[in-house]
């Protein structure tokens, strides 16, 4: 990658923007303060492209196109906020409210969770679909963390930040379908994972209260996410 | 001048070659109906009268009319009858019946439009020569074309012939073959792949089965002229797991490929080289979306990606891929053998060639048929098939599986091409075509296709791992009763919001048979809505 | 929000609340609108709920606030009685809106639940308290799924300040924007 990354202009929301061609929509929205919500992409973490909440329209297709994984390209019409899109936003995160059991009253998360915020951000004041109340059961078996797989989106952030940036691989998905499930190795449980080293990244990755510190209480989580970009940065120039 | 290779093994063929042949269709549907004891009978018969000179007794693929099976041909060089429903007692008449009259009683007669209305390329040898043996597929013109491809023709008058074809990817999405082929022939990329998509996931399809049951070196054939038009060296055969004998064949037919020096190192002493391997699918539909099967291949977990890239720009490994179906594939040397203007004259406008239907449901004969692109679907599920067999009215015809639609009686007289099928709410798909009667519910048909893609959802992306959950449900309501005034247009919703957001083909497609089926039948969902009573859950008398 | 919050009400309006399956939080935090208080009571008229003293539903009603989730037999048919009677319905704070607390049952059967809640009635035989008391639904519902809702305030309660706003702006016949000053859990 040693030839020289152009400059291009586009516009995001009849706003006339420029950007380096390989950057993606994303990233050139967000850095012109231009809201689009995302749960499961992650800055210094692989594309993903699974939660489908940064969808946008872009001229020249009638497909919609999930920003953090289109690139930009010269003269692209991108538009973020046309009613199609708001209420697909909102469905899509009925569905994850519906698809566990969220209970942001009496959750860890409460007020640093990304999956709430986008809620009100976006417009989400109750649930039209039926919610699926599933049974689920909590790993304590951690000293220091715990999963609660009730509040999992599914985001697999802990997944890649556990295999890309500490390269442990503890974490994986499990299942298919509504039935799918994060899981340590192999699913066992993860106070005795041999492959965990306790690093505590995907604790601050999470997006929601599935992932915390043991002895947070409710509404007592906090995320420290300063690592990725940099050891990301610093990865990059290694190799 | 034909190849050594080739002319070694067609001498071979006729040296076989006996006057007589008693051919025995032994594939899966009529194996169902006891095909396999038909065969052994037969041969017990030859051998008991000592005619091994004069009559051969060979197993064949699909003869097309499975629903009448286990199915016979007697032929010679001139004639050949058909025999329905043949059993093993039958075996000892018509082993006598050569060289004399045929016994009436079982004829299956093949002036009938279920036969003379077929058209057939992919199917050509199905059911005619042995599966596995290469000489018999050489002897009916087998491996001309790659030879002719690659002693007399550049790799780029080999994509111009495709692409005059017009032939398009008949895995379900129609995309243009000729135009994939070229953007992976352009990639400066100096490894290649060449990939066979045999996962054939829809519920009741089985063409791609038959044709790697039947005709496994047309596929071969199909996939090393594509290598030498786009420059790959080395091919994959993804095939599910459950083709047991599909894969064998395969198998069988790459090592005897490899042994005639028709694959391999200097394919027929020239300096083309390509080399196939299989990679079994544990069987997963969604295994069947391309880039879950590179992954898939790679040995990763099959979960579909976000495209572009698409796996012609980068594929397997990371490098320029080229995939195409088992029927796509089995099209190509027809199309190098005939040239592509003549393919073209085949079909309509815009779908060129023929297409091979899995026939099902309410009609009197099912099976497996190839038609031309254009063919009025009254053609193919009155007059072929032989329409509703208790003498009904046919409701509606469903094509693409779950990610097609309901085409209602009233668009019978439609032709059959992409675009058409597009146009009333369906697709082409990968050639299932279930007919429906009067008595079929279209919520509980729309449901029952729900329920598939709700259990072959992989669950990557949440529209569609979530919402064909909840739609099931809504549709689950509605057919027990106790579905909510909401709940319509909630659906409807939901068919809007999967299909515009999903991730891959499987999530966009899955609300297809809802939609259609909400567009020509909604008074069923009113209907169903009308009876529906939101009760009161009260737990249990005994719970308290 | 939807045109019906906007919708006319009467001269004077009438104001309901209803308490279901919730702790009541959501009526304290009505409460600790304070000096507040006044000046809505200057608004409209409370005409039925845990406030006054009222015991039978009146037949018309302006507006409903109702804290809870739908978790009983009687819930039920009081909340569909509301709706019929009431110009608007609205789910007041997270039990109502989503079921919240009292929804976290639904995950485990009903008969494990009276286990655990009546752990000497149920090793002497199933001796739980049946007369007298409400029969439970299988699962607690939120309100919209029983009933239509107008408009919907989640939180857990629901700020005053919160509530104060949203009522002011369906008094005065503006459309409230609840998500601008609260959420799920707040
Ligand atoms: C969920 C899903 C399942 C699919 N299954 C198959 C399949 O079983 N066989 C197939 O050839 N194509 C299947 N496809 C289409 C492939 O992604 C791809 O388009 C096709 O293999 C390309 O070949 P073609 O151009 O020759 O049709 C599937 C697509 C999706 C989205
Ligand atoms: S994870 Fe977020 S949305 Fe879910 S209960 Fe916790 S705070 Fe609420
Ligand atoms: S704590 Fe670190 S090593 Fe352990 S699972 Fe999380 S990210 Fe992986
Ligand atoms: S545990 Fe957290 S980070 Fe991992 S998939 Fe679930 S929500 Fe995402
Ligand atoms: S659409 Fe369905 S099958 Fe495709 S990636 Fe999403 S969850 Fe997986
Ligand atoms: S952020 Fe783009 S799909 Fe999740
Ligand atoms: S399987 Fe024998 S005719 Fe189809």
């Amino acid at each position: 990658m040693t030839s020289p990354t152009r400059v291009v202009t586009l516009r995001i929301d009849d706003r006339e923007v420029s950007a380096r061609e390989d950057e993606t929509i994303l990233q050139v929205a967000r850095d012109n303060e231009i809201f689009i919500p995302t749960l499961c992409c992650l800055e210094g973490l692989s594309t993903w492209g699974a939660c489908r909440l940064c969808l946008v329209e872009v001229s020249g297709s009638n497909k919609l196109l999930a920003a953090c994984a289109t690139r930009v390209a010269q003269d692209l019409e991108v538009k973020t906020n046309t009613p199609r899109i708001l209420a697909y936003r909102r469905t899509i995160l009925e569905l994850l409210f519906s698809e566990r059991n969220h209970v942001c009253s009496v959750c860890v998360a409460n007020g640093e969770c990304e999956l709430q915020n986008l809620a009100q951000r976006c417009g989400v004041d109750h649930i039209r679909v039926s919610y699926r109340y599933p049974e689920l059961s909590l790993d304590l078996s951690n000293d220091l963390f715990r999963l609660d797989p009730n509040r999992c989106i599914l985001c697999t952030r802990c997944v890649r930040v556990c295999d890309e940036i500490e390269g442990a691989h503890t974490w994986d998905v499990m299942g298919r379908g509504i039935d799918c499930q994060v899981i340590t190795d192999l699913k066992a449980p993860w106070g005795e994972s041999k492959s965990c080293t306790s690093c505590g990244k995907c604790v601050h990755v999470c997006p929601t209260g599935a992932l915390s510190q043991r002895g947070t209480a409710i509404a007592e989580v906090h995320h420290h996410r300063d690592f990725l970009p940099y050891l990301t940065q610093m990865r990059g120039e290694r190799d | 001048m034909p190849s050594d290779e080739l002319v070694a093994l067609k001498t071979k063929a006729e040296q076989r070659n006996r006057a007589n042949r008693i051919c025995v269709c032994t594939a899966a549907s009529c194996q169902s109906v006891g095909a396999d004891r038909v065969h052994k009978a037969f041969e017990a018969e030859v051998n008991k009268s000592q005619r091994e000179e004069q009559v051969e007794v060979r197993a064949v693929g699909c003869m097309g009319l499975c629903s009448a099976g286990p199915l016979v041909r007697i032929e010679n060089d001139e004639t050949a009858v058909l025999y329905r429903n043949v059993t093993e007692q039958d075996a000892s008449a018509l082993a006598q019946s050569i060289g004399r009259a045929p016994v009436e009683r079982l004829i299956c007669p093949t002036d009938v439009p279920f036969f003379t209305r077929q058209h057939k390329i992919v199917l050509a040898n199905c059911g005619q020569i042995h599966p596995e043996r290469i000489e018999d597929y050489v002897a009916v013109g087998g491996y001309e074309a790659l030879y002719r491809a690659i002693t007399e023709m550049t790799p780029g008058e080999v994509l111009a012939d495709v692409k005059a074809s017009g032939l398009r990817g008949r895995g379900g999405a129609g995309y243009p073959t000729g135009l994939k082929w070229q953007t992976v022939a352009k990639s400066p990329d100096p490894v290649k792949y060449v990939v066979c998509n045999a996962d054939e996931g829809d519920p009741g399809a089985f063409m791609d089965r038959s044709v790697l049951e039947s005709d496994p070196h047309r596929v071969l054939e199909g996939m090393a002229i594509a290598a030498y038009a786009v420059g790959a060296n080395l091919g994959y055969v993804y095939v599910r797991a459950e083709y047991p004998l599909a894969i064998s064949r395969l198998r069988l037919a790459i090592r005897q490929a490899k042994a005639a020096n028709l694959l391999g190192q200097n394919v027929a002493g020239t300096r083309f080289e390509f080399s196939v391997d299989i990679r079994l699918g544990a069987g997963a539909f969604v295994c069947g979306e391309e880039t879950a099967l590179l992954l898939s291949i790679e040995g990763r977990r099959g979960q579909p990606r976000p495209r572009p890239p698409y796996p012609a720009e980068r594929g397997l490994f990371g490098r320029a891929t080229l995939i195409n179906n088992v029927e796509t594939y089995a099209n190509i040397a027809t199309i190098v053998d005939r040239g592509g203007a003549s393919y073209a004259s085949i079909g309509t406008e815009r779908s060129k060639g023929t297409k091979v239907f899995a026939l099902a449901g309410q009609v009197k004969n099912t099976g497996l048929i190839e038609v031309p692109m254009g063919i009025s679907l009254r053609e193919i599920v009155e007059d072929m098939g032989g329409g509703v067999p208790a003498g009904g009215r046919i409701k509606a015809v469903q094509t693409g599986g779950p990610s097609g639609g309901c085409i209602p009686n009233e668009h019978l007289d439609m032709p059959v091409d992409y675009d058409s099928l597009q146009q009333v709410g369906s697709i082409m798909g990968s050639g299932g075509m279930i007919v429906m009667d009067e008595s079929s519910n279209m919520v509980e048909v729309a449901r029952y296709f729900m329920e598939f893609s709700m259990s072959e959802s992989c669950g990557k992306c949440v529209p569609c791992r979530v919402g064909t959950y909840q739609m099931h449900q809504i549709l689950s309501r509605m057919l027990s009763g106790c579905a909510g005034p909401g709940d319509l247009s909630m659906l409807e919703e939901l068919t809007r919001a999967v299909g515009e957001t999903s991730l891959c083909g499987l999530g966009q497609s899955a609300p297809n048979p809802i939609k259609s089926t909400l567009r020509y039948y909604r008074s069923e969902y009113e209907e169903a809505l009308r009876k529906s009573r939101p009760s009161m859950p009260l737990a249990e008398e005994g719970v308290r | 929000m939807t045109s019906a919050t906007t919708a006319g009400l009467t001269q004077r309006p009438r104001l309901a609340t209803v308490w279901l399956d919730g702790c009541s939080g959501c009526h304290m935090s009505l409460l600790d609108l304070d000096a507040r208080l006044f000046e809505l009571v200057s608004l409209c008229d409370v005409v039925y709920g845990p406030l006054v003293d009222t015991k039978r539903v009146p037949e018309e009603i302006d507006l409903t606030l109702v804290e809870g989730a739908v978790s009983s037999d009687h819930d039920w048919h009081l909340v569909i009685e509301l709706r019929a009677r009431s110009k608007l319905l609205v789910a007041f704070g997270d039990c109502a809106v989503t079921g919240n607390v009292p929804s976290m049952r639904n995950v485990v059967p009903l008969s494990a639940i009276y286990q655990r809640v009546f752990p000497a009635a149920a090793a002497i035989g199933g001796d739980c308290p049946t007369v007298g008391v409400p029969r439970l639904l299988d699962r607690v519902l939120p309100v919209h799924q029983v009933v239509s809702v107008d408009l919907f305030l989640p939180g857990c309660p629901p700020a005053a300040e919160a509530i104060y706003q949203v009522l002011l702006d369906v008094l005065a016949q503006r459309a409230p924007e609840p998500l601008k000053l609260t959420r799920f859990g707040a």
